[in-house]
C-alpha cells in the first residue's frame, strides 16, 4: 500500500468545490431550466397535426438521442465559432469560448429528453380535459398553459427530476473540453501533485453524496406527488 | 459558412501512412461494437442477477444489490472509468498494481468490464421492476406445481420479465453503444476517438465529425432493428 497524501484534499478543497462544484451546478441548473422550456415547444410542436411542424421537432429529437453527447460536445464545439460567424456576418470564424458552447450543448441535448418525457407527461392526460377547455371557449394556449401542461408537470415532476440528476452526472463529460467542472478541478490537481487516488476518489465522494440525495429526495417528491385518481 | 469541404480526405492516408481514414473511422467503428457487445453481455448477465437479488424474499441479499445499485448509478460513467484505469491499480497490492497498470490494452478491458458494470446497475432495477409487475400468482403458481424457488426464477419470472422490459432494454443497448464514447478519455480508439485523430491530423473537422454521426446513426438502425426481431419472436410470450 502506498503513502496516500490526503491533505492534497483538504488544501484544493476551495478550488475543486467553489470552481469545479460550482461550475457543474450552474451548468446543470442552467441546462436543466433551458433545456426544459426548449423540451416544452419540442413537445408541443411534435404534437402537432401538422406534419411541417411535427417533422422537424421528431427529426431534432431522434437526432439528440441517437448521438453519443460527446460527439454532440465536440460537434457543437467546433460549429459553433461558424454558427457565429454566419449569424452576425463576421469576417472570421467568431472564438466562442468552451464554456458558452458547453452550456449551449447542454441545453440543446437535453432538451431533446425534456421533450420526450414532457410529451409522455402529455399522453397521460385525458383527452376529456382538452375537450373541456374547448367547450369552454379557451384558446390553444390557454388550454395548453392553463390546463393541459401544469397537469402534466405535476405528473412527470419526479421524471424530470431523475433527468436533472442524470444530467449532473453527465455534465463531468465537459472533461473532454478542458473545462473546470467538479471532476475537471479534481483532475487538474491530481495532475498537477500527482495525486490521482486521492483526488479521484474524492470526487468520487461529493459525486455520489449529491447524487444519492437527491435521488432520495425525487424518491419523497414521489410519494407526495402521486395524485390518487 | 467559409468552410472548405473536401469529402476527398477520406481516401489520404493518415499520419503513420498505414490506412486512409475512412478505413480508420471504420476500425474505430468496430472497436465500439466490440467494446460495446462485450460490455452487454456483462451487463445482462450482472444485471439480471443483482435485479433477482433485490426482488428474493432474503433481506441480506436485497441489501448487497441496492447497494451495488446506488454506488454505481450515483457516480459518473467517466469518474468509474477513471476509478477502474487510474485508481484500482493503486489499490492493489504492488505487483498487481504493476501487472494491471503494463496490461496492453489496458484501456479496452476497464472500458468492456467499466462500462458493463455500470450498466448492469441499471439493467437490474429494469429487471427488478420487470418482474415486481409480474402478478404474485406467477410466483404462486410454480411454487404450488412443486418447483423451487430458484426454478420459479429461471423458467417463469427472469424470462416474462425480460420479455415486458424488452424497450427499455433496447433503449439501454442503445445507450451502451453510446456509452463506449466516454470511454475515449482513457485512450480507447473508438469511433469518436478516432473522428477526433482524424479531425486533429487533417483539420477537416466537419468532414470527420459527419462520418462519425452517420456511423453512429447506423449502428442506431442495426440495434433497434435487431431488437423489433426480438419482440416479433418472443410477441407470443408477453
Amino acid at each position: 500500500m502506498n503513502d496516500f497524501d490526503w491533505d492534497v484534499v483538504t488544501r484544493s478543497l476551495g478550488f475543486v468545490l467553489l470552481d469545479g462544484l460550482g461550475f457543474t451546478v450552474v451548468l446543470t441548473l442552467t441546462a436543466t431550466v433551458g433545456g426544459i422550456l426548449l423540451g416544452i415547444v419540442l413537445a408541443l410542436m411534435r404534437q402537432s397535426k401538422r406534419f411541417y411542424i411535427s417533422k422537424p421537432a421528431q427529426i431534432y429529437i431522434d437526432v439528440a438521442r441517437a448521438l453519443p453527447l460527446i460527439l454532440v460536445i465536440f460537434w457543437i464545439y467546433f460549429l459553433l465559432p461558424y454558427l457565429a460567424q454566419w449569424v452576425i456576418g463576421s469576417p472570421r470564424p467568431v472564438a466562442v469560448g468552451a464554456r458558452t458552447s458547453a452550456f449551449v450543448t447542454f441545453t440543446l441535448f437535453e432538451a431533446a429528453y425534456f421533450a420526450e418525457i414532457i410529451r409522455s407527461g402529455m399522453r397521460g392526460i385525458r383527452k376529456g380535459q382538452y375537450d373541456a377547455g374547448y367547450s369552454l371557449g379557451l384558446t390553444y394556449p390557454q388550454v395548453m398553459g392553463s390546463v393541459v401542461l401544469p397537469q402534466a408537470f405535476r405528473n412527470i415532476l419526479p421524471v424530470l427530476a431523475t433527468q436533472m440528476i442524470i444530467m449532473f452526472q453527465d455534465s463531468s463529460l465537459v472533461y473532454v473540453l478542458s473545462l473546470t467542472d467538479l471532476l475537471g478541478a479534481a483532475s487538474k490537481v491530481a495532475q498537477r501533485d500527482g495525486r490521482l487516488v486521492e483526488m479521484y476518489l474524492f470526487a468520487t465522494l461529493i459525486y455520489f453524496s449529491i447524487s444519492f440525495a437527491a435521488s432520495q429526495l425525487v424518491q419523497r417528491l414521489q410519494a407526495r406527488v402521486a395524485t390518487p385518481r | 459558412m467559409n468552410y472548405d469541404w473536401r469529402w476527398s480526405v477520406f481516401l489520404q492516408p493518415t499520419l503513420g501512412g498505414a490506412m486512409n481514414y475512412a478505413e480508420l473511422l471504420l476500425r474505430g467503428a468496430g472497436i465500439t461494437v466490440v467494446t460495446a457487445v462485450l460490455a452487454w453481455l456483462i451487463a445482462l448477465s450482472l444485471g439480471t442477477l443483482i435485479g433477482v437479488l433485490r426482488t428474493v424474499p432474503v433481506r441480506s441479499l436485497n441489501a448487497i444489490a441496492r447497494s451495488y445499485v446506488e454506488i454505481f448509478r450515483n457516480i459518473p460513467l467517466l469518474l468509474q472509468l477513471f476509478l477502474w484505469y487510474f485508481v484500482l491499480p493503486e489499490l492493489l497490492p504492488e505487483s498487481a498494481g504493476n501487472w494491471l497498470k503494463a496490461l496492453p490494452h489496458g484501456s479496452f478491458y476497464v472500458a468492456f468490464i467499466g462500462l458493463g458494470f455500470y450498466t448492469a446497475s441499471r439493467v437490474a432495477e429494469q429487471i427488478r421492476s420487470g418482474i415486481q409487475s409480474l402478478p404474485k400468482g406467477q410466483t404462486n403458481a410454480g411454487l404450488a406445481l412443486g418447483m423451487s424457488l430458484p426454478q420459479v426464477y429461471r423458467h417463469v419470472l427472469v424470462p416474462r420479465a425480460y420479455v415486458t422490459m424488452l424497450p427499455t432494454l433496447t433503449s439501454e443497448g442503445l445507450a451502451i453503444m453510446k456509452n463506449t464514447s466516454v470511454a475515449l478519455t482513457i485512450g480507447l480508439a473508438e469511433l469518436t476517438a478516432q473522428a477526433r485523430a482524424m479531425q486533429e491530423y487533417s483539420f477537416h473537422v466537419f468532414e470527420a465529425f459527419s462520418a462519425a454521426t452517420v456511423m453512429y446513426f447506423a449502428l442506431n438502425v442495426v440495434i433497434v432493428q435487431f431488437a423489433r426481431l426480438i419482440e416479433r419472436r418472443t410477441a407470443h410470450l408477453a
